[in-house]
């Protein structure tokens, strides 16, 4: 297989955080690692444990196949396998395949001699599902509260969670999430269409360089953030997007029972009004 | 000057953290698992919270049965209009549980003892508006327990599910100033008021008088996924979903007590609550259209609201935030005789009064209270 113009520098011994030379090796293009293996194990496990599940059911349609978590009378014990259980290894599995893989990446990193900003942006997306299965759930003090796997099922669940505080967009740390999301989609398609703009003169033009893409911005408002700041821009919203997502999931329920617009009475009851 | 500015810096940002903590609760909440497992069918409660509520619900001492025997009340006193066929014994205990109930000895001196009601000297004087009005809630007390069981069920209501000891219930609502049509920008559609029964939305704040005072439709889901000749709006929907909101404030739940939102109008995905809870919505119109606007002239104008109308009840005046009024106590049981169902009047020579302690016959439904599944189009 032809090497990549980068494979050279990848394809160095080193950099492991575990097992040394033992898994320093390469399976075609793809590096392995301890954390490879763990990845492949983790994954193979939980994806097999899922097909389980799903013979367990009552469906194959892939919309439909759901494994739900154990019942909230389980509270934090172990369910068994059928009602709740495989939900809760299945838990295991994927946690372990996501930080197997984030640690991959870290090794990568390493034989790059770059910065961590891949396994520390992957590590939110991470902190976001163990938030939602297992941080949230222990200070409810039940597995029950994880959200269930399935397509469908999971949706049904993220609708019902927020109509157990009455109407979700009142939720403080979710408008936070909410802008983010929508901010980060935003700054992406600028970016994006400014590149494509750059790199694809009419007939006959050359391509054009950071000079014309900081004079657009800096024509429409006023402002160019630069070729480097847009990415780190574009990184800070699209974590902060994922953080503030957790945080309005963690505080539904143990910090909050209410519905979410009564919050905001604190708000309402300023003495700064009229 | 930079050391000035950080620590302002650090007072607005310990400032913001004061408002984010207190502002919020603390596990461990209690949780109710209402659905199938991963659902998220889930009641959400702080027990610190309930153990004040449940302390705010209970049920005062049913006061000593009333021997047996005895003359009707119409036949001793004068002007008895409702209660008349009852014994004298059960009739002055009856009156004294109303007093207790309504104008304890431990209200304001205006607002307690029989004189709220009745002229001193002489209690079969009408001349107080307050005995007017009382003698139509017995009668709505009594309308409730004999014919609105879909909702009461056994257990029933009396004059201390709404009053508490206060001589007008705590939570009634009157139509809203704002709720008029304006034209232009003046216009809100009734919206950002903010008020407690809508849990402090921006949702119309009197989504009552369309719903539990006229019969607008709240149902604005079509019948199909599609669009397919629905022509609701989302402002409608906004004006369901503040009544949706209410029935929540009112009754201490979240929306998932009565709906699976994966499909709000769907009977066959919706727990049974909500079968309750639609005929709740049919008794309070039809107690607002039959016992309280038929009142507007008893009343004086202080006890009226900003445009004139009376006092009305929605979910909230007898749930008082429970989801079953005082948790599901009955005080009803120890009152059948008086408040289940209206009293026959006293019969010419009163020799038998009403059994104590037994259920008149089963009550007709009334058409009001037919099956939800008819709310249902298509």
């Amino acid at each position: 297989m032809a090497m990549l113009s980068f494979e050279r520098k990848y394809r160095v011994r080193g950099g492991t955080l575990l097992g040394g030379d033992l898994f320093d090796f390469w399976v075609g293009p793809f590096y392995v690692g301890f954390f490879g293996v763990t990845t492949a194990f983790f994954a193979a496990l939980g994806t097999a444990l899922i097909i389980y599940g799903a013979s367990l059911g009552p469906t194959w349609n892939i919309w439909q196949i759901n494994i739900a978590p154990p019942d909230l009378s389980y509270g934090l014990g172990i369910a068994p396998l059928a009602q709740g259980g495989l939900w809760q290894i299945i838990t295991v599995c994927a946690l372990g395949a996501f930080v197997s893989w984030a640690l991959r990446e870290v090794e990568i990193c390493r034989k790059l001699g770059m910065g961590y900003h891949v396994p520390f942006a992957f590590s939110f997306a991470i902190l976001a599902y163990f938030t939602l299965v297992v941080v949230r759930p222990v200070l409810l003090g039940a597995w029950g509260h994880g959200f269930p796997y399935g397509i469908l099922s999971h949706l049904d669940w993220v609708s019902n969670t927020g109509y157990q505080y009455l109407h979700f967009h009142y939720n403080p740390a979710h408008m936070l999430a909410i802008t983010f999301f929508f901010a980060t989609t935003l700054a992406l398609s600028l970016h994006g269409s400014l590149i494509l703009s750059a790199t694809n003169p009419r007939k006959g033009e050359p391509v054009k360089t950071a000079e014309h893409e900081n004079t657009l911005f800096r024509d429409i408002i006023g402002y160019s953030i630069g070729a480097l700041g847009i990415h780190r821009l574009g990184l800070f919203l699209a974590l902060s997007a994922v953080f503030w997502s957790a945080v309005c999931i963690v505080i539904s329920g143990p910090f909050w029972t209410h519905g979410w617009p009564e919050w905001w009475s604190w708000w309402l009851n300023l003495p700064i009004w009229g | 000057m930079s050391t000035i500015a950080g620590r302002l810096k650090w007072l607005a940002a310990l400032a913001l953290a004061g408002v984010a903590v207190a502002g919020c609760e603390r596990p461990p909440v209690d949780e109710v698992q209402r659905g199938y497992r991963g659902t998220a069918m889930v009641q959400v409660y702080n027990p610190r919270v309930v153990a004040k509520q449940a302390a705010l619900n209970t049920v005062p001492e049913p006061l000593a049965a009333a021997p047996e025997g005895g003359p009707a009340a119409g036949t001793i006193y004068q002007n008895v209009k409702v209660l008349g066929g009852l014994s004298i014994a059960e009739f002055t205990r009856t009156m004294t549980a109303m007093t207790a109930w309504v104008v304890p000895k431990d209200a304001a001196p205006t607002e307690a003892g029989c004189n709220y009601c009745h002229v001193g000297g002489n209690f079969a004087d009408d001349g107080k508006y307050t005995k007017v009005v009382a003698r139509k809630m017995l009668q709505m007390t009594q309308k409730i327990n004999a014919e609105w069981k879909p909702h009461v069920q056994g257990t029933g209501v009396t004059c201390y599910t709404c009053h508490r000891g206060k001589a007008v219930p705590e939570y009634v609502w009157f139509q809203d100033v704002d709720n008029t049509a304006a034209a232009g920008l003046g216009n809100r559609a009734g919206q950002n008021r903010s008020t407690p029964a809508i849990n402090g939305t921006s949702l119309p704040s009197d989504p009552f008088t369309p719903f539990l005072l006229g019969a607008e439709p709240i149902r604005f889901t079509g019948a199909t996924a599609l669009p397919t000749g629905n022509r609701k709006s989302i402002k409608q929907a906004e004006w369901t979903f503040a009544l949706m909101t209410h029935m929540s404030q009112g009754l201490g739940v979240n929306c998932t007590y009565c709906h699976n939102s994966r499909a709000f109008n769907d009977w066959s995905q919706s727990p049974p609550q909500r079968a309750v809870a639609w005929h709740g919505i049919r008794m309070a119109r039809a107690l607002n259209n039959e016992f309280m606007v038929p009142l507007t002239e008893v009343f004086p104008a202080h006890r009226k609201g900003p445009l004139g109308d009376v006092a009305k009840l929605n979910c909230a005046t007898c749930h008082q935030g429970a989801y079953k009024p005082l948790y599901g106590a009955s005080m009803l049981k120890d009152y059948v005789t008086a408040l289940a169902a209206p009293v026959p009047p006293p019969a010419a020579s009163a020799e038998a009064p009403p059994a104590e302690g037994e259920t008149p016959a089963a009550p007709a439904e009334t058409s009001s209270a037919s099956e939800p599944v008819s709310d249902v189009p298509g």
